[in-house]
């Protein structure tokens, strides 16, 4: 079997070494996309997984365990992933093809452009190491997938930020009729947001904290690292709003534009090339109506990333709570030197 | 006017299903030309050379109704190489799912019936165009209907140029993996693609070899003789636990032998009074080939 586990364990169990875990987080959950699919499943008869010979790695084992018979294997073969997925919506079924982001994107573009964007087929794509999520460097390391999707037309893009979001987001892609790109969080799943309180809605973005100073507004896993850099300038007394934009396409202009409205000292923080992504689209949105505002954009700059521990690749690609409080100060710095 | 073809009639071989196939093969041609000469060019070389297989299936082989083009069971065609679309059109118009009428739009701005076909068209199950993309979705299909125990059909049209892009090779692996006994891949053989002969630009042979070698049931056989194509049909559908592979020797421009002897080139430009000529010797041809049996 191919030995492209990101992670660097092959004991074929997603676990600890092979989670998404990047944090110190207090609470993780096992495996959310995988349990969160076998329970869509188990209500939609309709519902099939397929792999590229990544389901151990995608939390995909789950659901093959849970449904043989629904399982669908392809080999090491991503074009005909999307393919055979393509092919399987237009007979009725819902296909969640499992995969990496890298080669989701940069090996099987075409086929997902063509088979799912185009005919606008029910094709759900997951795809597992978004970011800086493996250490294994620039052939792993999907850092330009939300830019790539996010150009596709009729596509729906979304980058969760915790397992509690992205059992919820399964759900509701399951119902939802049209491509869909997911990024995936595997393994052991920190929990950010409370699930008895916070609902994912397709489209909306949704204001996790209040603040006057400067708005954090962020994506994916980056929501949780905002989050901590907001109650780290809080004991300095800047007031930090962080407003959590997981779906990057539709992508929520209004929820934008009225956080800004009032808060002028922006950061967008994302898991992602800073073109293209989630600072691209705020910017675009931000011009267009020609608000003034003061903008830095976290995520990686122009550049593919080396390989190491996530937590090194985190710090020295400046995607720690650290490095957002910083550019808040910078952003507020710029503000009062006006 | 309610066409539901069900399939082949009984003696699938006899002189007069033959017969009525090579008269439905010669309406095709002729719908290619009016498209072609519409329009001053066209991949009409590639209409006339396939317009014997289109006849063979939508009249003999596939089970599909004209009046509903989603029916679950249907079979399904899947034209990987969209800009044989020009074929497909004329066999569209000609099961009545396409009015006649609108084959003088081929290829005009705002017409459904686009130079690269796509779904823009009624009748069309993918997007073809993008090659190596038929076969996958092919293949997607192929295990849906299984799944779901339909009795549908998969016919996937390929060309030897297109045995180039790896995908395809990814879905042959698929099929045969999943021994798919549904899926059917006619695979034209006219050596020409985009920069010249499919020899010159990149070897593919010995075709069948590489079908057989990826577990496929295989057949090559003379892709403008409808005799063949019908007793290879019957030795597929014969065949189970693998999926077939029907490789076919065709002659582009086939029936027009001004066309024939031009079709060392992929895309045919015609010169405006070439076309009465073109359309007086597909008339000749097919009165040579009725005399012939």
């Amino acid at each position: 079997m191919g030995d492209r586990t990101g992670g660097a364990s092959n004991t074929g169990v997603t676990g600890t070494l092979l989670s998404s875990d990047t944090s110190e987080a207090e609470t993780t959950a096992l495996a959310p996309f995988g349990r969160a699919l076998v329970r869509a499943a188990e209500r939609n008869p309709r519902i099939l997984g397929l792999t590229a010979d990544l389901g151990r790695y995608t939390d995909m084992h789950v659901f093959a365990e849970r449904f043989p018979e629904r399982f669908i294997q392809v080999g090491m073969a991503e074009q005909n992933l999307l393919g055979v997925a393509a092919g399987l919506a237009r007979t009725g079924f819902i296909p969640f093809a499992a995969t990496y982001c890298v080669f989701a994107t940069r090996r099987a573009y075409d086929f997902f452009a063509i088979g799912a964007a185009l005919a606008r087929a029910n094709v759900k794509v997951v795809a597992g190491l978004p970011g800086l999520t493996t250490g294994y460097g620039g052939t792993h390391q999907g850092i330009e997938d939300l830019a790539l999707m996010r150009a596709l037309p009729n596509v729906v893009v979304i980058d969760p930020c915790d397992a509690t979001e992205l059992e919820q987001t399964v759900a509701i892609i399951a119902d939802y009729n049209g491509p869909v790109y997911l990024r995936l969080l595997r393994g052991q799943v920190p929990v950010v947001l409370d699930s008895a309180s916070y609902r994912f809605e397709l489209g909306k973005a949704k204001l996790l904290r209040e603040g006057s100073d400067v708005a954090l507004i962020s994506t994916g896993l980056m929501t949780a690292r905002a989050l901590e850099a907001a109650t780290r300038l809080a004991k300095s007394g800047i007031k930090a709003a962080v407003l959590h934009v997981s779906t990057l396409k539709p992508f929520d202009s209004q929820a934008v534009l009225s956080l800004l409205e009032n808060v002028r000292n922006v950061v967008t923080v994302e898991n992602h090339i800073i073109t293209g992504g989630l600072g691209s689209a705020v910017a675009e949105v931000v011009a267009e109506v020609g608000l003034r505002i003061r903008l830095k954009r976290i995520g990686i700059t122009d550049c593919f990333c080396a390989s190491g521990s996530i937590p090194y690749l985190v710090k020295r690609y400046r995607l720690d709570p650290e490095s957002i409080a910083a550019a808040a100060r910078t952003v507020l710095g710029a503000a009062e030197g006006n | 006017m309610k066409e539901v073809f069900m399939g082949r009639a009984e003696n699938c071989l006899a002189a007069p299903v033959i017969r009525s196939l090579k008269a439905r093969a010669k309406q095709l041609r002729r719908h290619v030309l009016r498209m072609a000469e519409r329009v001053g060019q066209g991949y009409v070389g590639q209409g006339l050379g396939i317009a014997d297989l289109l006849a063979v299936l939508y009249f003999h082989e596939m089970r599909y109704d004209a009046t509903r083009l989603d029916w679950p069971d249907r079979d399904r065609f899947v034209l990987s190489i969209g800009h044989y679309s020009i074929g497909l059109y004329a066999a569209l118009a000609e099961a009545a799912i396409l009015p006649i009428e609108e084959l003088d739009t081929y290829g005009a701005d705002g017409s459904r019936l686009e130079m690269c076909g796509s779904e823009t068209t009624p009748g069309f199950e993918i997007n073809g165009g993008s090659l190596g993309q038929g076969l996958p979705q092919a293949v997607g299909m192929a295990l849906g209907v299984r799944l779901d125990g339909r009795p549908a059909r998969i016919f996937c049209l390929l060309s030897d140029g297109e045995l180039q892009e790896g995908a395809t090779w990814e879905a042959a692996l698929a099929a045969s993996h999943y021994r798919l006994d549904n899926l059917f891949a006619f695979i034209d053989c006219n050596n020409q693609q985009a920069d010249g002969p499919t020899e010159k630009v990149m070897s593919i042979e010995p075709v069948e070899d590489k079908w057989a070698a990826f577990g496929w049931q295989v057949q090559r056989i003379d892709g403008n003789d409808i005799a063949s194509i019908l007793a290879a049909l019957e030795q597929a559908l014969a065949a189970q636990d693998k999926p077939h592979a029907m490789v076919l020797d065709t002659l582009m421009g086939k029936g027009v032998p001004l066309f024939e002897q031009r079709a060392k080139s992929h895309f045919i430009r015609v010169d405006a009074a070439e076309w009465e000529l073109a359309r007086k010797q597909l008339e000749e041809s097919n009165k040579e080939m009725d005399k012939n049996g």
